[in-house]
């Protein structure tokens, strides 16, 4: 198993080189002298030298890219020129408000997901199955940031139950802060329980048409027992891999939505740095995002061999 | 699937099965009926749109639906539906070009890595694998900031997030068309191995190519009305869905059909190209 996990993990390496290259190459891209752009507006003649220096501007792109991975790997993702902070700190900052979210979105996303794809695999073709793929196409087909201003005006313009923005940090107020996530989370739960809920209603079809579920039944065991503990168990594991790998698609995409509340996330960072041209910001916010999503999966890999002893050999 | 489990048949004659077999067909003409209308629009707009969609009219500044502007009009007093039927062109455009602009890089690339096989796949699947680990919309956001705003750079910022899933579908149909008998019979004939892929493996990899393009088309226009509502995408005075929303943001209590009406046309306009999408995989796949 630990030779598994580090196998797993070694073949992500190359990956997260690839990736983080392709990332400082977006640099490269600008238009222009690149110590402008990376030195903000009206920068002096100093600060441009500064970072000539440091990124080392005047050497060939493969050496600039070495430099630039070497000061990530120290934590130096360079300074926010809009701010003068250096940009690890509001990573550490913002991290923990995207996993609350984050978090939310996929407690709710399962309570609607797996429910729903259950009874529709139970009854197929039924009125019921019928609402369960409309929900899907939905949650597939609405923008997120639409679904998230309509609520606005439902619950905060119209009705007036909840803030129709902000975020309060769950150490000083826990009830507050769960609030202010509410409209958020239900808007990132709806397309994330649409992709689940269809693949949990294929992969309960899967399992309630094998002999064993048959034999369970013949031995009389109650309907409610074979539906959760022969079918869903056995269902689960495509189900979890899923879920996992939606989890750090939650961590990563929830910029729409964050920008739509005013949540000061991960993804509002990436934004913020797009319109402030906070380049260090961007590259930042997209490299830790591959490495979140890189983690994500290989965990998902790791549960899928946790629960599939098969796949640990080959 | 086990071969000795008997699929069961429906047994009694259940209106909902054959309503849902009926709407699960219909989804190909429904999809089909939506996209045409949404590419009639974009192509005749000039001559349907009741106004010019720059237009500003002082006097009719963000007026509710009536007669004169079914859809009411916006901050500037333009008419709404106006810029709706002009901004299919925004949309249709972004999402056409940029699944194109992903097919013409990635299918090559990955036709020919799953073909010849070697370090040259071995490469490509890394380089891939690498680019899926970013959200799609984050890497079209990061390119579009760095390329700067504007439709064109939109395109290619969601063109270039969408082509590793094109290198991907063509890498894997290669490597199971390559496998086939009449392939290796051509090679047998003497055929070289860029006819066998033009001629062969890419005509009988195209099923799959044209569901995927399909789905990354609604995809795409989702994309760039994001990018759009981020400021990203099609620039000001020029319509698009996207910034309409966001102008619609501040006008939330008083005039919210202004943001109404152009997120349904987004949904409806995404659902057409997932509902033909699908259509087309479920008759495609029926070999």
């Amino acid at each position: 198993m630990v030779q598994f996990i580090l196998r797993r993990i070694a073949i992500a390496i190359p990956t997260l080189l690839i990736i983080s290259f392709l990332i400082f190459l977006l640099q490269v891209m600008l238009p222009g002298d690149p110590a402008l752009a990376l030195a903000g507006e009206d920068p002096s003649p100093q600060a441009i030298a500064a970072i000539r220096e440091k990124f080392q501007l005047d050497q060939p792109i493969p050496m600039r890219y070495l430099t630039w991975v070497a000061n990530v790997l120290q934590g130096d993702f360079g300074m926010s020129i809009r701010t003068g902070l250096p940009v690890r700190d509001m990573l550490i900052q913002r991290l923990p408000v995207t996993f609350q979210l984050a978090l939310m979105a996929m407690i709710l996303a399962v309570l609607i997901a797996i429910p729903g794809g259950i009874i529709a695999a139970l009854r197929p073709n039924s009125p019921l199955d019928y609402t369960v793929s409309s929900f899907t196409l939905a949650g597939v087909s609405v923008p997120n940031f639409f679904l998230g201003i309509m609520l606005i005006l439902l619950f905060s313009v119209t009705l007036g139950w909840l803030p129709s923005g902000g975020y309060v940090p769950f150490a000083s107020d826990p009830l507050g802060s769960i609030r202010s996530l509410i409209m958020p989370s239900i808007v990132l739960a709806f397309a994330t329980s649409a992709v689940l809920m269809s693949h949990t209603r294929s992969a309960m079809l899967g399992t309630l048409n094998q002999d064993y579920i048959r034999t369970a039944r013949a031995k009389g065991v109650s309907e409610p027992l074979i539906v959760i503990k022969h079918a869903l168990r056995n269902a689960l594991i495509p189900i979890i891999t899923l879920g996992t790998i939606q989890f750090g698609e939650l961590l990563g995409g929830a910029v729409l939505t964050e920008q739509v509340f005013g949540i000061p996330g991960f993804g509002k960072m990436l934004v913020d740095g797009v319109f402030s041209r906070d380049y260090s910001i961007v590259q930042a916010v997209v490299l830790v995002q591959a490495i979140i999503f890189l983690i994500v999966t290989v965990t998902a890999d790791i549960l899928y061999a946790v629960a599939n002893p098969k796949l640990r050999h080959q | 699937m086990n071969t000795l489990t008997p699929t069961v048949p429906p047994a009694r004659f259940n209106v909902w099965f054959a309503l849902r077999r009926m709407v699960s067909g219909a989804n190909i003409y429904v999809g089909g009926l939506i996209v045409g209308l949404v590419i009639v629009m974009a192509v005749f707009a000039p001559w349907i749109a009741p106004y010019d969609p720059a237009a500003s009219d002082w006097l009719a500044i963000r007026q509710e639906p009536s007669w004169a502007h079914w859809m009411g009009t916006d901050d500037l007093g333009r008419d709404t539906l106006s810029r709706i039927i002009f901004g299919a062109r925004a949309s249709l455009s972004a999402g056409v070009i940029s699944v194109l602009f992903a097919m013409v890089v990635g299918v090559p690339l990955g036709l020919i890595s799953g073909y010849f096989g070697g370090w040259i796949d071995a490469a490509m699947a890394r380089v891939t694998e690498a680019m899926l680990t970013c959200p799609f919309l984050v890497l079209a956001i990061a390119l579009a900031a760095f390329l700067g705003p504007g439709l064109q750079n939109a395109m290619i910022a969601i063109g270039i997030s969408a082509s590793p899933l094109f290198i991907r579908l063509a890498r894997g149909q290669a490597m199971v068309v390559k496998q086939e008998d009449y392939v290796d019979a051509t090679r047998a004939l003497g055929a070289s191995s860029w006819r066998i892929i033009v001629r062969h493996i890419l005509p009988n990899s195209m099923p799959p190519l044209i569901v995927q393009g399909t789905l990354t088309i609604a995809t795409s226009i989702l994309a760039e009305s994001s990018l759009a509502f981020l400021g990203l995408g099609q620039l000001p005075p020029a319509p698009s869905w996207g910034s309409m929303l966001d102008a619609a943001r501040q006008f939330l209590s008083e005039s919210s059909e202004m943001a109404v009406f152009p997120g349904l046309a987004i949904i409806l306009t995404v659902a057409g190209f997932n509902l033909l999408g699908d259509g087309l995989r479920r008759r495609l796949d029926r070999r």
